[in-house]
């Protein structure tokens, strides 16, 4: 165990900013902070809102990294993996209607079942996905 | 550009240095938080129950309300628990696995890694499009 506490205090600061950001935004925009249905329907209606959504988060990352918060950061799957994951997650995400962004964060926090059941279920996946992988020496 | 935009960007923008702060978006610390049987990270859990614990009272209160405050209608959204939520679940949480990304903190470090970051969006966006043939 060579954990550092602060990376709790990071991680509870970091969730009560998202949770307020995607909290307000329902309460004000009406919409669910969902960021792969987002994506998906990037050039639907209204092309504003989601447009500005996903520059929001591209700026997010600008910021983060003009102040050297990405720079621990590394990715460590190959191109392969990335192709595999990303196509996972987009067709998982598409006929579930949702990610850890809708179903994790918004979902729950409106006690919808229906997305306690997709979390939790994904939870297991991923668990098992990295338990699996780890064993394979990947 | 309406209000709706603006304050959309605004909350995303919002939402992503969260996202910065709270360490998702490195895709080992997300690894290391689904290893629960090997070296895990618990710290992550914290930013889903940060998260929910602060989004619960914004919800709360657009619920008792009609109309969002920006005058926008509310969606209607789907509570049917199907095979196609489990379905699409278990292959969201195998692929969320194998790189340590999912979709906001993907976007989040776009800039940073447009390589990597671009191969996942249009495999992503690709599997979104066959999941729309196939049902």
């Amino acid at each position: 165990m060579n954990f550092d506490i602060s990376v709790f205090y990071y991680a509870a600061i970091g969730g009560a900013l998202l949770g307020v950001a995607s909290g307000l935004y329902y309460l004000l925009v009406g919409r669910i902070f969902g960021v792969s249905g987002i994506l998906f329907s990037l050039f639907e209606k209204p092309i504003a809102i989601r447009a500005l959504s996903v520059l929001g988060l591209l700026a997010a990352g600008l910021i983060l990294s003009k102040i050297g918060a990405l720079k621990t950061i590394e990715i460590k799957a190959n191109y392969i993996e990335l192709i595999i994951a990303g196509f996972l997650v987009g067709y998982g995400s598409r006929i579930a209607n949702g990610c850890t962004s809708g179903h994790g964060i918004c979902g729950i926090s409106r006690f919808s079942l229906r997305s306690l059941v997709s979390v939790i279920i994904f939870m297991i996946a991923a668990i098992i996905t990295v338990f699996i992988k780890s064993k394979l020496g990947a | 550009m309406n209000k709706s935009g603006i304050i959309s960007f605004i909350l995303s923008l919002l939402f992503g240095i969260g996202l910065g702060i709270s360490g998702m978006t490195n895709p080992q610390n997300v690894i290391g938080f689904l290893d629960v049987f090997g070296n895990w990270k618990p710290a992550l859990i914290l930013v889903m129950g940060a998260g929910i614990l602060f989004a619960i009272p914004f919800f709360y209160i657009a619920k008792k309300r009609d109309k969002s405050i920006l005058g926008e209608n509310f969606p209607n959204i789907p509570t049917i628990i199907d095979t196609k939520l489990i379905i699409g679940s278990i292959a969201f949480g195998i692929g969320w696995g194998i790189a340590g990304i999912c979709p906001g903190p993907a976007l989040v470090i776009a800039t940073h890694f447009p390589k990597e970051i671009g191969l996942f969006l249009t495999a992503m966006i690709i599997g979104g499009k066959i999941a729309d043939i196939k049902v």
